[in-house]
């Protein structure tokens, strides 16, 4: 178990590595050159171009391995990731700000999408090829081909038409209002919640079947149990162990989820920082962004790997 | 059905079909679900195709007269704000879907079969190496790996094809080195390296045909999440060019600037879209059960 860790924990810094270069060189290498763009964007918005200066700002202006050096060196030596090219502010100060937001949204989302799929997962189960059983799960399927754009336009939409109500599009800090910044985040959160139990709600239906099957529960069956003992004692607890690594394996579809509900419904999260980062082409914005949500979903994922023999005593790892 | 004691039977063998019919067969008789998707599928490609036939007008034919629109008889699903019709936009934005989701997933399939395979079968510290790569790939959430890579390409259908195809392809190279460590396991891939064959008749001859199986779940599996990836990106303003009916694009254009007015530029794309991505997951699913049933992942 020991040298599993180690070696695990080794693994992670050379994938660390290879993250910084390609979050790095992504924006550099890639066909159409960022001071061309940039230049085109400050013509059209009638600014002065000074290309050398535009250069030294990037630091374009040195070899591409002393700016992924330098960029390192900002990271490792000054704990920074750079300096936005708009409003002078650093990167990791913009992400400090948007990130409480995405956090709060990513929660609400991931608690109301358990909230949701572990129930209706668990019933679907021990119901199993019951009408309600069916219905939970074309419910759940047609959810996950649903894009969730899509539904949050339809709720921005429909409500206003028929109940004349339509969702808050300004968003009040928490700290503010509690009451109001809850309302403007309950719909986002409750679209990307469900977007996401469908996935969570299919694995937990089949993996309280399989444990169903197990002899172990015919044994509590047969040793005179109540069926509520056997169910959740019994099954529940074996069978969410891998709904736990799911759920903390859709980390990158719940960041990739809140750049579209942040953006749709305005709030100031990472999501919405990164778009705009993307339409300023504020590029050390965007490389900094990339790097610290890259970093968080590695870590986790990691993080999951090394929690299941404890979830899983079963499970060893040599 | 092999008899395990040779017994010779007497019933008539009947004539075999080829194995693609009875494939098929399978797959109505055990995946009706499935299988009607599979037909939906079917029917939405040949609107693509056929699209300039069957659309009642050019996707940017404008009606100014008729501007916004409800449907009627001249345009059944009505006209947007420039009065172009809106059904015949929503066929067009199939070709565009389909298009692009089938041209993206066949190059995710075969950039992971690169990947993949050569990780796989060459093992060792080149293995090591590239699963690294694969992996800070993959701890990249998609979405902003996609719209960082666009918003420096530019919209465009090739652009987009490119790069969802790539990144999906790096992605879905790990289920293909699974395979081929799997293959290299076997009895019949030890006697064929151990009597000398050459590397390139192995890989043709017995890596190639049996990672073709797991070639076709992937695609399977992954085209409905590529034309929602695709969506997505348009959506945000990063996938393809504004002057084409893509379904995403539609649905942040027309549908947010005028959906108090006419909510049904909202409703129509979102609503293709999720027919299509539906039949494609159902139908992907039914191709993987009968396929390969141990792949079957959180299915129920």
């Amino acid at each position: 178990m020991t040298t599993y860790v180690v070696r695990r924990l080794l693994l992670i810094i050379p994938t660390l590595l290879i993250l910084t270069i390609l979050v790095f060189f992504l924006v550099r290498f890639l066909p159409g050159n960022v001071i061309d763009l940039l230049e085109a964007d400050m013509e059209y918005r009638d600014m002065e171009i000074d290309r050398e200066a535009l250069m030294r700002m990037l630091g374009l202006d040195v070899p591409f391995y002393v700016q992924y050096a330098r960029w390192m060196e900002g990271i490792f030596l000054h704990g920074t990731l750079g300096k936005s090219l708009f409003a002078g502010h650093t990167v990791e100060e913009k992400i400090i700000a948007g990130l409480p937001v995405t956090i709060q949204l990513g929660a609400m989302a991931l608690v109301l999408g358990q909230l949701i799929a572990l129930p209706v997962g668990i019933y679907s189960a021990i119901r199993q090829d019951t009408p309600a059983d069916y219905v939970g799960r074309t419910v759940a399927v047609i959810g996950m081909a649903t894009p969730n754009f899509w539904l949050a336009l339809l709720v921005m939409i429909y409500p206003g038409i028929w109940w004349g109500w339509s969702p808050p599009m300004e968003y009040t800090p928490l700290s503010e209002d509690p009451l109001e910044n809850m309302k403007t985040l309950i719909i986002p959160a409750v679209i990307l919640g469900t977007a996401m139990s469908a996935g969570t709600m299919r694995l937990t239906r089949t993996m309280m079947l399989e444990v169903l099957r197990q002899d172990y529960i015919r044994t509590a069956r047969s040793k005179g149990l109540r069926e509520r003992v056997v169910i959740l004692r019994h099954t529940v607890k074996n069978a969410l162990i891998p709904v736990v690594t799911l759920a903390g394996a859709q980390l990158p579809i719940l960041v990739g989820g809140s750049v579209i509900m942040e953006n749709i419904f305005n709030l100031p999260g990472l999501g919405r920082l990164f778009v705009d980062a993307l339409g300023q082409r504020d590029y050390p914005m965007v490389s900094g962004i990339n790097l610290f949500l890259a970093s968080i979903v590695l870590l986790n994922n990691l993080f999951i790997d090394l929690l299941y023999p404890y979830l899983d005593p079963r499970v060893r790892y040599n | 059905m092999n008899d395990p004691a040779g017994t010779p039977s007497l019933e008539i063998i009947p004539k075999r079909r080829s194995r693609l019919v009875e494939f098929f067969v399978r797959l109505g008789r055990e995946k009706p679900l499935g299988t009607i998707c599979g037909i939906i599928i079917l029917l939405l490609v040949l609107v693509a195709t056929f699209a300039d036939a069957l659309a009642p007008y050019p996707y940017y034919e404008m009606h100014l007269i008729d501007r916004l629109q409800g449907p009627s008889a001249q345009y059944l699903l009505g006209n947007d704000e420039m009065g172009r019709d809106l059904l015949s936009r929503l066929m067009y934005g199939a070709r565009l879907s389909l298009g692009v989701g089938l041209a993206a997933t066949t190059l995710t399939v075969i950039v992971a079969l690169l990947i993949g395979g050569t990780s796989g079968f060459l093992g060792g510290k080149f293995d090591l190496a590239m699963q690294r790569f694969v992996d800070a790939w993959i701890a990249f959430p998609g979405l902003l790996i996609l719209l960082t890579i666009m918003s420096i390409t530019g919209r465009g259908v090739s652009q987009m094809i490119l790069v969802l195809g790539l990144s999906g392809g790096v992605g879905a190279s790990r289920i293909i080195r699974g395979a081929v460590i799997g293959i290299k396991e076997n009895d019949y891939f030890l006697a064929t390296r151990a009597i000398g064959s050459p590397t390139t008749a192995t890989l043709l001859r017995h890596v190639l045909p049996n990672v073709m199986p797991v070639m076709i779940i992937i695609f399977s599996i992954s085209v409905g999440g590529v034309i929602m990836a695709e969506a997505s990106l348009s959506f945000l303003g990063f996938g393809l060019p504004l002057d084409v009916p893509s379904w995403g694009g539609m649905l942040s254009r027309e549908g947010r600037q005028y959906m108090e007015i006419a909510p049904r530029l909202a409703l129509w794309p979102g609503l293709a879209l999720t027919i299509v991505v539906y039949s494609l997951n159902m139908f992907g699913d039914a191709m993987r059960d009968l396929l390969d049933p141990r792949l079957r992942g959180g299915e129920g």
